[in-house]
């Protein structure tokens, strides 16, 4: 058997102490998909609860425990590092033509600082009970007898783990790059990574010192938001969708890296437009950063500035939809190779453009004044969210565990896990729009008998949700032990990662790599 | 004499230096947008309290800001020679003048905490508490006041920072016996040096200029 990065070490410690981005991607993995698990667990809670109007079987006080632990969850533990601490640094070197990362050592340190975060958050929550909500807003985080210090302090390691991540990936494609690769030859996945850093180390250290004033306010009483002192509680919700608002994008544009290097692989085509992916991917980037004001139409702000915001999260929808526009254009006339990965990515664009359509109708300040606060906004963004990352991640997963793991899977188990997905998640959000439009308020316990019907569909399809992680889990678990060795390219892409062997050996190329094409070109054979 | 070692991953020393380089002017981004947070705070509150932020600034202690204001340039001159010392290979003054601009480090926040002795003394702690504040009940001044102390707190923790990393710089030097090989590292102190300082610049003039005499 050839040496590769899983089998030159097997020791506990080798783990532990390696520097190797492959084995650190690995660990994140795991780690994140706990988090998964955690969350989504918390969530069937949530659903469950409801399937009657009054107590079903948390009380009130506990359901809003669970409902700010599943959201620090899924936004802290899972969306903000997942695609990008797993995937990105699994494969954003070798698609460099790179050894490792810039900074190896630094790579395992954010690691553990995750963990460490981790165990604050979960620990803080477990101890103290937050009930605040994800979004920690004054005057309650500031003033409640729960102790939210530990959830804060928690998060606020985490974001410190964020922005090490990010930095690498920075200088990593600046300077690592393989000799011949211009600018124009990085994979796109990379260029989103690239992207996301980029927001990662500009808007982290915004939330951050939001915490921390958060913190202080709590903790001794500083008042920077206390209204009897002259402060403003709005101003905190200014500068903490600073960072919340662009941290979506953090979320998403992985995902979107995926959805190009999927598409292209499946269709044996270059992308439509290869400028247009990777440019609109700093659209995205750039304009999320002037966006943050959507989310406080109802809070007091003029109609002049919500009209502002409003027309510029709209720009938001223009980028995104040139990439949407440009991965089909890349599928028309390909030659479609309908495996999961790709049926994932299909889930991906129905329920993207589903719920990115519902974030232009929530961006017309008209509209949100009626949906503001319903489960309309809650419904939105978990299509963007969990239609959008988590189905790209699983996508991702699907796409890359070959590589990964140099196994391979039941393809028809994975195909019932997308029709799953797609089933459950459809069944579990779709209704929540319509309980919004009907004047459903989010995060309450209590609700009207008329909302019953849809909100034990909502349930169900949660449990048809949950099942599909149970099956993936299932038969990539099997794969890992029985799966078919995978060869190195078992999808025949071009994509530069596929150009080793599966697994990769320790320092990811035999050779040092020079690749004689372009991540894309399926119209020239191989080594021409 | 110390030699840089060559990682694995790169190809050659000035690469591994580049990525080195260009890491550190990341991060230091990111620490900016960590002050930009309270910066953003403080221009929001001073337009809400013109009059309270003006006044603010006269209980403040011009001298005492100057005076820290020359020293922590002196310590960033000081490590801009040095660096440019070790270039020339010129190790012991290298270390001298790292171990001065520790020093700088050093009386900056002895000046610093006796300015802040005298806060309190005065009844002005953060938060808007002491009797200051009793005399002063209109709302604003808890802000400004809270705003200096974390402003003014979160930078003394980054001179502090600083000072150990030229600190330890210094003993380094010296010890190894660093020369034009090692500048970079060096370098990549005195980036992290500079730019507490120069966000000292804009705090000294917030803090300390932008009031009635300003």
């Amino acid at each position: 058997m050839r040496t590769n990065y899983l089998n030159h070490e097997t020791t506990i410690w080798s783990w532990l102490s390696t520097t190797d981005h492959k084995r650190i991607g690995v660990m994140f993995l795991v780690a994140n998909l706990l988090a998964l698990l955690l969350g989504g667990v918390l969530a069937l809670v949530l659903r469950i609860e409801h399937l009657t109007p009054d107590q079903t079987i948390i009380d009130a006080a506990t359901y809003n425990r669970v409902f700010t632990l599943h959201g620090v969850i899924m936004v802290w533990l899972f969306m903000i590092p997942s695609i990008p601490t797993a995937f990105g640094n699994f494969l954003v070197p070798i698609m460099l033509g790179a050894k490792d990362v810039a900074f190896p050592r630094l790579n395992l340190a954010s690691f553990y600082i995750y963990l460490l975060g981790a165990a604050i958050t979960l620990g803080g929550a477990i101890y103290s009970g937050a009930d605040t909500g994800w979004t920690f807003y004054v005057p309650y985080s500031s003033t409640t007898m729960t102790p939210v210090l530990p959830i804060l302090v928690g998060v606020f390691v985490l974001g410190w783990s964020t922005i090490l991540t990010g930095i690498n990936f920075i200088v990593t494609t600046h300077t690592l790059r393989a000799r011949n690769m211009g600018w124009r030859d990085i994979p796109l996945f990379v260029w989103t990574i690239y992207g996301t850093s980029v927001i990662q180390v500009l808007a982290t250290p915004v939330l951050a010192m939001t915490l921390v004033l958060v913190a202080m306010d709590h903790a001794f009483a500083w008042g920077f938001f206390d209204p009897a002192r002259g402060g403003d509680v709005v101003l905190f919700q200014h500068i903490f969708w600073f960072y919340s608002h662009p941290a979506v994008y953090i979320m998403i544009l992985p995902g979107m890296g995926v959805v190009s290097e999927v598409i292209c692989t499946y269709a044996r085509k270059d992308p439509l437009s290869y400028t247009a992916i990777a440019a609109s991917t700093f659209g995205i980037a750039f304009t999320g950063f002037l966006t943050w004001g959507h989310h406080m139409f109802t809070s007091g702000m003029s109609e002049f500035d919500a009209g502002i915001f409003g027309v510029l999260s709209m720009f938001v929808a223009i980028f995104s939809a040139i990439k949407v526009f440009t991965w089909t254009g890349t599928l028309y006339r390909g030659q479609i190779a309908l495996r999961s990965p790709l049926a994932y990515i299909f889930t991906f664009l129905f329920l993207f453009v589903f719920g990115g359509m519902t974030g232009v109708a929530v961006a017309t300040t008209s509209l949100d004044v009626h949906w503001h606060d319903t489960y309309f906004v809650v419904a939105h963004f978990h299509f963007i969210m969990v239609g959008g990352t988590l189905t790209a991640y699983l996508a991702a997963l699907n796409y890359w565990w070959p590589k990964i793991t140099g196994k391979l899977y039941a393809e028809k188990w994975a195909m019932a896990s997308v029709v799953l997905t797609f089933i459950g998640f459809f069944a579990t959000f779709f209704p929540q729009f319509l309980l919004g439009n009907g004047g459903m308020p989010r995060r309450y316990f209590y609700y009207a008998e008329h909302f019953q019907a849809l909100h034990v569909v909502s349930t169900v399809g949660s449990m048809i949700l949950a099942s599909a992680f149970v099956v993936t889990l299932l038969y990539l678990g099997w794969s890992l032990f029985y799966g078919e060795p995978a060869g190195d390219n078992p999808w025949g892409s071009r994509s530069y990662e596929w150009f080793t062997t599966s697994p990769p050996p320790p320092h990811n190329f035999e050779q040092t790599p020079a690749f004689g094409h372009r991540p894309y070109d399926y119209h020239k054979p191989i080594g021409a | 004499m110390y030699e840089p070692e060559l990682e694995l991953h790169f190809e050659d020393l000035e690469k591994q230096r580049h990525a080195a380089r260009f890491g550190m002017w990341i991060f230091l981004a990111s620490e900016l947008l960590i002050f930009a947070a309270l910066f953003a705070l403080y221009f929001a509150y001073r337009v809400h309290y013109p009059d309270i932020f003006v006044e603010g600034v006269g209980h403040n202690a011009k001298v005492i800001g100057t005076v820290n204001t020359a020293i922590l340039l002196v310590g960033s001159t000081a490590v801009a020679v040095a660096v440019n010392e070790l270039r020339r290979n010129r190790t012991r003054l290298g270390a001298a003048l790292l171990a001065l601009c520790a020093l700088a480090a050093v009386v900056f926040l002895l000046l610093k905490s006796w300015e802040y002795a005298k806060h309190f003394h005065d009844g002005i702690r953060p938060g808007g508490a002491g009797h200051f504040f009793a005399e002063h009940p209109e709302p604003g001044w808890p802000l400004f006041f809270t705003l200096y102390f974390a402003m003014t707190g979160l930078h003394a923790i980054h001179v502090a920072v600083g000072g150990v990393i030229v600190g330890w710089l210094a003993w380094w030097v010296a010890r190894d016996g660093v020369g034009r090989a090692g500048a970079y590292r060096v370098e990549l102190g005195a980036l992290y040096w500079h730019f507490v300082d120069t966000v000292w610049v804009f705090l000294w003039a917030m803090f300390y200029l932008m009031g009635k005499h300003g």
